[in-house]
C-alpha cells in the first residue's frame, strides 16, 4: 500500500483525535509510533488495519470513519493541499464533480506508483449524477467510496454548491466490469452560498 | 489533374476570437492595434479592470505603445509572420511567446502564452477565464503546485532519514556506560593522529582494585566508579582530546599536538593523583587507583597505530609491576 494513502488515514486520526491516539493504535498494532512515511510503500493490508483499530476503539464504523476522512481531506486547515488542487477541477462544483474523471490520471501524474481505483462520472439528468467508484473486487474501490462521500459533500460546501449525496452500493444490473461502488449525487442548487476564495497562485 | 476548392475564408467574430484566445492581438497592415484578447485589454492598463467589466479596444493605438518586441526585431520583420516574443509597457516582467499570423487582406493575429507561468499567474491575479479553452496552462499549475507537494514530502524523509543516520553513527561510536569514545571510535582517532605529522601522546589507562569493588559492593558501584572515572578523564583533558573506553576497567587518552613529555606526564599525573582518592558510592568508599602507560610520538614520526598499542600497553604492564598508581612514559620506538 502506498505510504501517501498511510499518512493521509495518520494525519487525520491524529489531527482529530490526537497524538495519544494514534499512538494507542500504534501499540495495540506493534507498529512503531513513529507510523508511516508518505513516499514509501507498506504491507497491502495496512490501511484496513490501522482503520479498524481506530473504529473498534471509537466504537464506530469503518465507513463512518472513511466518509469523515474525505470531509477532513479537503476541509481541515492543515489540509489544503488537497482542497486546492481539487479546486483546480474547474469554477463550479458540476466542473469538479466532471473532473473526478481524470483524478485518478491525474494523481499518476504526480505519483506515478499511487494507483486509485478508476472514477466514471455518469450523467443521469439535470444536476443527477452517479459517481462508479472503480470495478467490483477492486480492494481500494469499497474504502474509496465512503471515502468519496464525505470528500464530495465537503467540497460541495466549498464550491458553495447545495448537494444531496449518499452511497448506491453496487449496481448489479451493470456489466461486471462496471460493477464499482456507486455514489448518487443531486445538485439541488449550484450557488447557494458564497464559494471559499480560490486563486490559480499557490500561496505565500 | 484537380485541384480541391480553396474553403472560403471564415471569419472569426472578434467575441469567439476572445473566449477561444484570451491572450491575442490584432494588428492592421499599418501596425496599429485593432483588437485584444480579454485578458490583454486587462493587462495593457496595468491589471486595474477585471476581466467581467467590458473593455473597449483602444482605438487605434500603435502596437509599440503597448508591447515591446523582443522578437524579431521590428514590425517590418514582424509582418512576416513567425515565431514572436513579446514584453507587456504596463508590466515588463512577463514576457510572453507565441506566433504571428498574417491575416488575408492585410495585418497580423498575434497569438500568446506567457513564459513563465507560475510567476504570471502569482503576478498578475490570472484566472481559468484568462486561458483558452483548450489551452493546458491550468493542468501545468496543477503538476507543478503536485510537484511541489511530492518533493516536499521527498525533502521531509530524506532530513528525517539523515537524521536517523547522524545519531546511529553517534551511537556506533559512543561508550553507552560512559559517554566517552568506544574501541571503534579511538581506532579511527589514532589512525587519524597517526597519519598527521603532527606530534601527539597516547595515554593507556587501567583501573586498579577495580575487580575488588565491583566483587565487593555490586556492579552498581563499579558502574559508579566507571562513570567518574570518565568524568575526572574530562576535567583534566582538553575539549579536543580523544577519551575512550575500550572496555572493562581499560581507558586510553589521545592527547592531540601533544609533543612536550613532560606536560604528557603533567596530565597523567593529575589523573593518577585524583583516582587515587577514594569514589564514594551510597556512602561506601570505593577505593581505586590507575596505572599508565603513556607513549609520546613526536611530529613527523607517523607512527603504526597497533604498535603504538603494543608499546603503551608494554610501558601501562612496566607501572603496574613498579607497583601501581602510577605512570610510566616511554618514547615512540620504530
Amino acid at each position: 500500500m502506498h505510504g501517501l494513502i498511510l499518512r493521509a488515514i495518520q494525519c487525520f486520526l491524529r489531527d482529530i483525535w490526537g497524538a495519544a491516539f494514534w499512538q494507542a493504535i500504534m501499540a495495540d498494532l506493534r507498529l512503531p509510533s513513529q507510523g508511516f512515511e508518505a513516499m514509501l510503500t507498506y504491507a497491502p493490508d495496512l490501511g484496513t488495519a490501522v482503520l479498524d483499530r481506530a473504529a473498534a476503539r471509537l466504537n464506530r464504523s469503518r465507513d463512518s470513519l472513511l466518509e469523515d476522512m474525505g470531509t477532513y481531506l479537503v476541509s481541515h486547515p492543515r489540509r489544503d493541499g488537497v482542497r486546492r488542487l481539487l479546486r483546480f477541477g474547474g469554477p463550479g462544483f458540476v466542473d469538479f464533480l466532471h473532473s473526478l474523471d481524470h483524478l485518478p490520471g491525474r494523481v499518476r501524474l504526480a505519483v506515478p506508483d499511487l494507483v486509485l481505483p478508476a472514477l466514471h462520472v455518469a450523467v443521469l439528468g439535470p444536476d443527477r449524477f452517479r459517481l462508479t467508484v472503480g470495478v467490483a473486487g477492486d480492494a481500494l474501490a469499497t474504502p474509496m467510496a465512503p471515502l468519496l462521500v464525505g470528500l464530495i459533500r465537503a467540497m460541495a460546501d466549498d464550491h458553495g454548491a447545495l448537494v444531496m449525496i449518499e452511497a448506491e452500493g453496487h449496481d448489479t444490473t451493470q456489466p461486471l466490469s462496471c460493477q464499482g461502488a456507486a455514489i448518487r449525487i443531486d445538485v439541488l442548487d449550484g450557488h447557494h452560498a458564497l464559494a471559499r476564495d480560490f486563486r490559480l497562485a499557490t500561496p505565500a | 489533374m484537380t485541384t480541391p476548392p480553396a474553403p472560403p475564408d471564415a471569419m472569426i467574430p472578434a467575441s469567439l476570437l476572445a473566449r477561444l484566445v484570451p491572450l491575442h492581438v490584432a494588428l492592421a497592415a499599418d501596425g496599429r492595434v485593432i483588437g485584444l484578447g480579454p485578458t490583454l485589454q486587462r493587462l495593457v492598463r496595468g491589471g486595474a479592470v477585471p476581466v467581467s467589466v467590458p473593455v473597449s479596444v483602444p482605438a487605434s493605438v500603435p502596437f509599440a505603445d503597448l508591447f515591446t518586441l523582443r522578437r524579431p526585431l521590428d514590425l517590418a520583420a514582424l509582418a512576416l509572420g513567425g515565431a514572436v516574443e513579446v514584453g507587456l509597457h504596463a508590466d515588463p516582467r512577463h514576457l510572453m511567446r507565441g506566433l504571428a499570423l498574417p491575416l488575408p487582406g492585410g495585418g497580423l493575429l498575434l497569438v500568446l502564452a506567457f513564459v513563465d507561468v507560475p510567476a504570471a499567474v502569482r503576478d498578475l491575479d490570472l484566472t481559468e477565464g484568462d486561458f483558452g479553452p483548450t489551452d493546458r496552462t491550468v493542468d501545468l499549475l496543477w503538476l507543478v503546485e503536485a510537484n511541489a507537494a511530492v518533493s516536499g514530502e521527498l525533502r521531509s524523509l530524506n532530513r528525517r532519514l539523515q537524521g536517523a543516520q547522524a545519531m546511529a553513527q553517534e551511537q556506533a561510536l559512543t561508550d553507552p556506560l560512559t559517554g566517552l569514545r568506544n574501541r571503534r571510535a579511538l581506532e579511527g582517532a589514532l589512525a587519524d593522529h597517526c597519519a598527521g605529522v603532527e606530534g601527539f601522546a597516547l595515554l593507556q589507562l587501567d583501573l586498579d582494585h577495580f575487580k575488588q569493588v565491583n566483587d565487593s559492593l555490586g556492579h552498581a558501584a563499579g558502574d559508579h566508579v566507571l562513570a567518574e572515572v570518565a568524568r575526572v578523564l574530562t576535567q583534566e583533558t582538553r575539549a579536543g582530546d580523544t577519551l575512550a573506553r575500550l572496555g572493562g576497567d581499560e581507558f586510553v587518552v589521545l592527547l592531540s599536538g601533544m609533543a612536550d613529555a613532560a606536560r604528557a606526564m603533567q596530565v597523567a599525573h593529575r589523573i593518577t593523583r585524583r583516582l587515587s582518592r577514594p569514589i564514594p558510592f551510597e556512602g561506601q568508599p570505593c577505593r581505586i587507583g590507575v596505572s599508565g602507560g603513556l607513549i609520546l610520538s613526536p611530529p613527523r614520526t607517523f607512527p603504526q597505530p597497533e604498535a603504538l598499542l603494543r608499546q603503551a600497553d608494554a610501558a601501562l604492564y612496566a607501572a603496574k609491576r613498579a607497583g601501581r598508581g602510577q605512570t610510566v612514559a616511554q618514547g615512540w620506538q620504530a
